[in-house]
């Protein structure tokens, strides 16, 4: 490895870095370099009859997340306005919503991926098929129900031994792409399966016992297939891949669905 | 309405469910209250490791881990507590591999172990493999692992409750908490017999940070309001590597995997400043040594930052070692950092300081050790053990918030089981919050949160960030009393009751201000340079004078009152810092 770069090196790996980027506005404090028109849907069950649209002007630029749009809102010029979020990088899964007409982390879509430019208008709605509890907050107790119905732990039966249980590189690594799910349901809420029966299990909380049921330390598997291997279950993913587009963190989750179904019907139980 | 548990836990982060995990082990009835789902806690943003001597990778003894924690702590923190940590660390970690944590593993299947700043071997001869990882999502995978124990144990889950306020009787018994419901917008008393804060950090009291916007550190303040001291609040941790501008953090596992700091000129600077160690020296070293090298000109481009060089480092460690901090850099900054270095700057990232506690979680109200709090308990960035003294070595949070976590939540469950009982709640215990939330929801003129908060961003990042002096402390404190003000009277845009985060923006303003005054009283009393706490008008480290703990009253209308406590000191004598 080179210690030692020289002081041009450096200037133009930094140059091609930022080639093409304009100054950023949010946190940095440059100046917007367009005006977007933010159309959020709106609705508080208390008080509303039916959802509407409305409608800010936004001064953006093009590195800004889509979070920092909807913030901007809330901020200053209608604090009313009700999104969850945290910690604004996509690891935490709060702000999934339909951005554009697509389920996405709003913290981990900029204004340049989203193809805007001034002028341009982008939507805010909230994840389809669940419950608004206000705006773009829904309702993901059913989520979790369906997390909590497949046995979403370690279950290990038989002696433990007094180090860690032995893994290897690759027995970890079939599990490892499903691990990277942070529960956030943008890919339950694209599934077409989900939208028609809501009793469906759906891609989030499947991937779970896809995680448990591989996972070379667990001994339940067949318990967990009986749960997903159901009316509601398995059979109702008809490999139409939205959940695989819609997953912020790229998880291949059809593939690993798959390799369940194939595990269901190959094991006796 | 009043729910009643046996232990209410605030905060459901590493510490929070770790506690409620061993607690419902014990056999206790445990009820969990967060203000975020679970699983959104900001534990899971923790990337580059968790710190235990396994050795699974080369040899390693829990004694070079404390001598390493000890000096990483520039002395302050307590040894005992110290030593708790890095002997509990390895049966902790195996713990949590039997819960299903998929650590990365070795070639023999073992969990896979990486170097990490200030972790060495033999007392500091070189870099060691400490940290245990899964690749750059440790903390991901620990907090979802931990949520799902908990989910099995049947731990009770009050998702979306803000804690507002503590309860105690006129003896100092803490009895419980009150606790806004998000959804409903209504306030309810959490009735228990033991009451645990895990309520996590607050770096959002900075303009950059890594914390998430939940970081408002709402239980340090409800703390100071009930008449407890915070310790040690003056020590802050900013990350030498956060993204430039946004602060998003960049794994120290980064510079462990062969990642490079280089200045204006390319030069790996930090071969000048830690020669043994070089860009694997402590965060304290780190961020103090990038910030130097800005201000004497050798900031990229011209520019406030610094670049991190990963080029050397390989496609295939990063695509598989470091995949979350590579995505970071291409959706952030557009940046590959396969061909280029990520420009990078120091990012306010962790509160050493905190509620002071013994090694089992009860909280200490007094520098006599033994003065603890009845029925009150706090683990994790909340706490102040104090393990982490005034710099905190890289991996050693989440390993506090595990074994501390853990430590809580059994000595919890032996006080249930030897007969711990709820004590009687006044009538009125939720007067108070309800009257400061009334209030704000009355007003119709007024600032909004976010106006006062922005102000308090930046005169925190401005004169109580990583170099401070008198001058500049002064300054905060000033700025802080009219923050106060203009806090007292918040208002909000939204009145209703349903799913009102605004109106949470507006408590949690109120929050910030009363820590912020800790941080900065706190700083500008302690007249040396110690870790992270740098004054240029007193540059070296005094052990004659402050080789002790802060401790930080305040009647919230500007009276405060400072007193010390003292430093256990077991096996190693302080000594001059050098890497």
């Amino acid at each position: 490895m080179a210690d030692t770069l020289t002081t041009e090196d450096i200037a133009d790996r930094v140059e091609d870095a930022e080639k093409g980027r304009k100054p950023r506005r949010r946190p940095g404090g440059a100046e917007p370099t367009m005006t977007l028109t933010v159309k959020v849907k709106r609705f508080n069950p208390e008080t509303d009859e039916r959802p509407r649209w409305d409608e800010f002007e936004v001064p953006a630029e093009a590195m800004d997340r889509a979070l920092d749009l909807l913030h901007y809102v809330k901020w200053h010029l209608d604090g009313t306005l009700t999104f969850r979020k945290s910690c604004a990088h996509g690891i935490c899964g709060s702000d999934a919503m339909k951005i554009n007409g697509e389920n996405q982390l709003a913290c981990s879509i900029l204004v340049q991926d989203l193809g805007l430019t001034d002028g341009d208008t982008v939507t805010f709605e909230p994840l389809p098929a669940a419950p608004v509890i206000k705006d773009l907050v829904v309702d993901q107790s059913r989520f979790f129900d369906k997390y909590r119905a497949v046995m979403p732990w370690l279950i290990h039966d038989g002696p433990t031994p007094d180090k860690e249980f032995v893994q290897s590189p690759e027995q970890h690594a079939v599990i490892e792409d499903a691990t990277k799910c942070i529960m956030c349901g943008a890919c339950t809420h694209s599934c077409p399966s989900t939208w028609a029966d809501p009793d469906y299990l759906g891609p989030a909380a499947m991937l779970k016992a896809f995680r448990y049921v591989f996972d070379s330390r667990d001994t339940e598997a067949e318990e967990r297939l009986k749960v997903v291997d159901s009316k509601d279950g398995l059979w109702k993913c008809y490999t139409i891949f939205n959940c695989v587009q819609a997953c912020p963190k790229g998880i291949d989750i059809t593939r690993w669905l798959s390799a369940l179904k194939r595990k269901a019907v190959t094991t006796r139980y | 309405m009043t729910y009643s548990h046996d232990i209410v836990i605030v905060g459901a982060g590493g510490a929070g469910l770790m506690a409620a995990l061993y607690a419902s082990e014990g056999g206790a009835d445990v009820a969990v209250v967060s203000k975020l789902h679970p699983l959104r806690s900001h534990t899971g943003a923790a990337q580059g490791g968790i710190g235990a001597a396994l050795g699974n990778e080369e040899e390693d003894h829990w004694l070079w881990h404390a001598f390493d924690t000890t000096k990483g702590s520039d002395y302050l923190g307590d040894q005992d507590a110290i030593e708790q940590m890095c002997q509990d660390a390895p049966r902790t970690i195996i713990e949590l591999e039997h819960y299903g944590v998929p650590f990365s593993r070795t070639r023999e299947g073992k969990i896979a172990q990486r170097r990490f700043g200030g972790h060495t071997r033999n007392f500091g001869e070189a870099p060691v493999r400490r940290a245990c990882y899964a690749a750059d999502r440790t903390g991901h995978m620990i907090l979802h692992t931990l949520y799902e124990q908990c989910v099995k144990n049947k731990v009770t889950f009050y998702d979306e409750f803000q804690v507002l306020d503590l309860i105690h009787n006129e003896d100092g018994e803490v009895v419980g908490t009150v606790a806004y419901e998000i959804l409903t917008g209504e306030v309810h008393t959490f009735h228990a017999a033991l009451t645990c804060f895990a309520t996590g950090g607050y770096g959002r009291a900075f303009k950059t940070t890594s914390n998430a916007h939940a970081g408002t550190g709402d239980g340090f303040a409800i703390a100071l309001r009930n008449g407890l001291p915070l310790q040690d609040m003056e020590f802050i941790q900013f990350h030498p590597t956060g993204l430039y501008r946004l602060g998003i953090l960049i794994t120290e596992g980064a510079r462990g995997e062969g990642g490079i700091l280089r200045n204006s000129e390319g030069e790996r600077f930090m071969e000048r400043y830690a020669p043994t160690v070089k860009d694997l020296a402590p965060r304290d070293m780190v961020s103090q040594c990038i910030y130097k090298e800005i201000r004497e000109g050798r900031g990229v481009g011209g520019r406030d930052h610094v670049v991190l060089d990963m080029t050397g480092v390989g496609k295939e460690v990063l695509e598989h070692k470091l995949p979350e901090i590579s995505t970071f850099s291409r959706v952030y900054l557009g940046i590959d950092p396969v061909k280029q270095p990520i420009p990078v700057a120091p990012t306010c990232h962790y509160a050493m300081g905190g509620i002071p506690t013994n090694i089992d979680g009860q909280v200490v109200k007094s520098s006599d050790r033994s003065d603890a709090v009845p029925g009150f308990f706090a683990c994790g960035e909340a706490a102040c053990v104090s393990v982490h003294g005034a710099n905190r070595l890289g991996t050693n949070s989440l390993l506090d918030l595990v074994v501390f976590g853990r430590r809580t939540g059994i000595e919890m469950a032996k006080q249930i089981r030897e007969g711990a009982e709820s004590l009687p709640v006044a009538a009125d215990a939720e007067g108070p919050t309800r009257e400061r939330l009334d209030a704000i929801l009355a007003r119709t003129t007024g600032e909004k949160a976010v106006v006062i908060r922005t102000d308090l961003q930046e005169t925190m990042m401005k004169n109580v960030s990583v170099y401070r002096t008198d001058d500049t402390l002064g300054e905060a404190f000033g700025d802080l009393q009219t923050l106060r003000q203009r806090a007292a009277s918040v208002t909000c845009d939204d009145k209703g009751k349903r799913f009102n985060t605004d109106l949470m923006d507006a408590v949690e303003v109120q929050f910030m201000v009363d820590y912020a005054e800790s941080i900065t009283v706190s700083a500008r009393n302690r007249t040396e340079s110690r870790g992270a706490h740098l004054r240029e008008d007193f540059s070296s480290r005094d052990d004659g004078e402050w080789l002790k703990h802060t401790l930080f009253w305040s009647d919230q209308t500007g009276q405060t009152e400072i007193g010390y406590k003292d430093v256990v000191i077991t096996q190693f004598q302080p000594k001059e810092r050098k890497y």
